[in-house]
């Protein structure tokens, strides 16, 4: 079957070893993960996974359902690209000679959108943000003048493009029918 | 209530006997010995069952639950105690059955240290649980309890891990007992599509040759009256997956038998041959369905399910009914007209009739040759009036126990399905004879079986635990012997066994016992076994090659079954 790009969003509690229960979907599929983002979310004590796999979307949608069956996973979903606005950060330690000596090398960079954020005599760093593509398009270029010393690229981060933030509504869903339950319950 | 200040091992306890927990099997070690001590202290309200073995423990734990419907406890020390438990959590896991194993665990100061016995149980038991925790302080105890216990047996039950670090044993609390209904995070309990379920209910009225798959799920969710309720309403035949098997009497003119593998040819082949499947509480293992690719690929199918997970993992569904069964059962029931398959049941007896002439007859009903497997089974079943517990070890005794046995009670079942595990049969009949002090539990094991957990006979033997335990010996590990036989060239590596003696085992754990080797002594010596009070062994000396019949071949199509082979 056809493998696509997917970006996977996880909300999860806030707890020590969930990530190590999420990655062992994928390993157990022998899936590779191509990225991985863990970070705070905007609710306090809730996590957001963001993960990027190539597969198929059968297999996609029995791994998301996997991993929302972990007790402590609040949500999951999985997006193609052109359901998200999706970004990483790349970083780019050049050898400040090498750099300087040939001519075309600042002109790249602006070209690319990037920024030189540290400049000293050894090194200077380029900062870049973007799609995929276009980090590694920047590091090809730089890489013909010999100059790139590091390199380094964050995972990606994702937004939906869809206006809700479907976590805040499956919390409010799940405190409403628990409240219900309770009511029930009292009856 | 006012709070009492009391060490975390008493806050265990208390917090069990809160949950009503009543019985629990364990072994003691190092790390766990606080809370054995506060045990010490409970011995009068918590029957602790000391095993020889802690996979003991959790295969006791298992039939326990297996058979009352409560959660199995199990207490076991740190380390290899915990390691021990292993193989029972994870047939826990994939049999969903809701078991809390709580180990002793090296003090928080030394965690990370490779400390004595010290090992990273959260981290082995992530995949195989429903839930995993490390208690690190006294003061979680009592949450960490009732947590435990809520998703243990709540949605699809499973097993959970709780690591009990060596000072939140000791160190003090003060004490409330919790209880917990509730996760954010975790919906044990998902709201029913009343859409799915009309749709679900048109195309059952529209079926002409409708088809049930029963799973285990009807008995884990209670559901046996309304899955009757169901059938004869709509007047739909089904079969039973192995941990289905008696969530429907056998006798039920419905019921069709088992499914799978080994099951009987009439469900098998009529899976291929129907228009709607409505599968119930069952996950489309691959010992059921042969090749995906050749499964009731011409019907429609319907599934119940609690677990969304399920849903499209194996077979694609065409309509999936989410949520307890007992519930979506229900509305069901509401929402189709009564109806009539006449023709499409009948068609059912032609396979059934072949399979009895060319498989069951000579099975069950030999007039020669040494004993066969089935016919000590059913020989079993019916001088208890198939009223018994059936427990069962692994491989052709599996097989033919739940072929040849009959149900008429709920939960009358245990066999470890999923994982397969050998060994799990004298513990777990152990277990059910504490889950089911009322009923009579028979346990069916292979020679190579009984031997992997041989060590409970001395649970057994102190418990007087009244277990009726029939070995069918055949001197092989008969069920690789059997596909070495069929796809393999009959080149028999490493299954023959030399066996010990079994009734000078039975004798040395005093357990009474009787060697069947003839026909004629059959009858007497079950009458022996059943009217003996408490345990009893009965060796049945069985055919040495014999076969189990009929089979889907790995891979197969399970409308191909081998009749012979
Ligand atoms: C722990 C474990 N080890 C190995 C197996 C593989 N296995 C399945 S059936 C079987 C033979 C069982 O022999 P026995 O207990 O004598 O039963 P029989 O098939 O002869 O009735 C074996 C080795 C298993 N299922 N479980
Ligand atoms: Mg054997």
């Amino acid at each position: 079957m056809e493998k696509t790009l997917y970006t996977l969003i996880v909300h999860s509690e806030n707890i020590a070893g969930l990530l190590n229960q999420i990655t062992a979907v994928f390993t157990r599929r022998q899936i590779n993960i191509e990225s991985l983002n863990v970070s705070a979310s905007s609710i306090p004590g809730v996590h957001k996974y963001t993960i990027t796999a190539w597969t198929d979307s059968e297999t996609i949608e029995k791994v998301v359902k996997q991993i929302e069956r972990k007790i402590d996973v609040l949500q999951a979903h999985y997006f193609t690209d052109d359901e998200i606005y999706q970004h990483e950060i790349a970083l780019y330690k050049l050898s400040t000679p090498e750099f300087q000596s040939e001519p075309m090398a600042s002109k790249t960079v602006r070209r690319h959108s990037a920024r030189i954020v540290e400049v000293n005599p050894t090194f200077c760093i380029v900062e870049k943000n973007g799609m995929s593509e276009e980090i590694t398009a920047l590091y090809e270029e730089l890489r013909t003048y010999n100059c790139v010393l590091q390199f380094v690229r964050s995972g990606r981060v994702a937004i939906t493009t869809s206006c809700f933030e479907r976590v805040n509504e499956y919390l409010d869903m799940r405190a409403e029918k628990y409240r219900r339950q309770k009511e029930e319950g009292h009856e | 209530m006012s709070k009492e200040r009391i060490t975390g091992a008493e806050a265990m306890m208390r917090s069990l006997e809160h949950q009503g927990v009543k019985t629990l099997f364990g072994y003691p070690g190092g790390s766990i010995m606080p809370t054995f001590d506060a045990l010490y202290g409970h011995r009068d309200r918590l029957n602790h069952i000391l095993v020889r073995h802690e996979q003991g423990a959790a295969h006791a734990a298992q039939g326990f639950a297996r058979v009352s419907g409560e959660v199995g406890v199990c207490l076991v020390t740190s380390g290899p105690g915990a390691t021990n438990t292993i193989t029972g959590v994870a047939d826990a896991m994939i049999d969903s059955t809701p078991i809390v194993v709580i180990a002793g665990q090296t003090p928080v100061s030394m965690l990370g240290t490779d400390a004595f016995q010290e090992v990273d149980l959260v981290g082995i038991t992530q995949p195989i649980t429903k839930w995993s925790y490390q208690i690190r302080r006294a003061e979680d105890v009592a949450w960490a309890v009732a947590r435990a216990f809520y998703i243990a047996k709540s949605g699809r039950p499973g097993p959970v891990v709780l690591d009990f670090t060596k000072n939140a044993q000791t160190e003090m609390v003060d004490f409330e007992p919790m209880t917990l209904d509730f996760i954010r995070s975790y919906d044990p309990d998902p709201t029913i599509d009343e859409e799915k379920v009309k749709e679900a209910a048109e195309l059952i009225d529209k079926a002409e040759r409708p088809f049930v798959l029963v799973g285990q799920g009807v008995e884990l969710g209670n559901a046996q009256e309304e899955l009757r309720t169901f059938l004869e309403k709509a007047d739909i035949p089904c079969g039973c997956t192995l941990l289905g098997l008696s969530a429907i009497p056998t006798a039920h003119p419905l019921n069709k038998g088992m499914l799978g593998m080994h099951g009987n040819l009439a469900p098998n082949v009529k899976t291929n041959e129907c228009d709607v499947l409505i599968a119930v509480g069952m996950r489309f293992d691959d010992r059921v369905t042969g090749n995906l690719a050749t499964y009731a690929k011409q019907a429609k199918i319907i599934h119940l399910d609690i677990d969304p997970s399920e849903f499209n993992k194996n077979v694609k569904v065409d309509i999936p009914v989410l949520g307890d069964c007992k519930k979506t059962l229900t509305k069901l029931i509401g929402s189709i007209k009564d109806n009539k398959h006449t023709e499409w049941i009948d068609s059912f007896a032609e396979h059934a009739q072949t399979e009895y002439a060319r498989v069951i007859e000579k099975e069950v009903y030999p007039k020669e040759g040494p004993l066969n497997m089935g016919e000590v089974v059913r020989a079993v079943s019916e001088a208890s009036n198939n009223e018994a517990i059936l427990v069962t070890d692994v491989g052709q005794n599996q097989m033919m126990s739940a072929r040849y046995f009959k149900y008429s009670k709920n939960r009358s079942i245990v066999t470890s399905g999923g994982l397969g595990t050998m060994g799990f049969g004298v513990p777990a009949a152990i277990g059910a004879t504490f889950g089911r002090p009322d009923r009579t539990v028979c346990v069916f094991m292979g020679d190579g079986g009984l031997q992997m957990n041989l060590q409970e006979l001395g649970t057994i033997m102190e418990q007087k635990a009244p277990v009726k335990m029939i070995l069918m010996n055949n001197n092989y590990l008969g069920n690789v012997r059997q596909w070495q036989a069929m796809f393999f060239g009959r080149r028999y590596s490493f299954t023959p066994m030399l066996n010990p003696d079994y009734m000078k085992i039975a004798e040395a754990y005093e357990i009474p016992s009787r060697r069947v080797m003839k026909r004629e002594e059959l009858q007497d010596a079950i009458q022996e076994m059943l009217t003996t009070d408490g345990p009893f062994l009965l060796e049945a000396c069985v055919i040495e090659e014999g076969n189990v019949m009929p089979m889907t071949p790995p891979g197969g199509t399970v409308n191909e079954m081998l009749l012979e082979c």
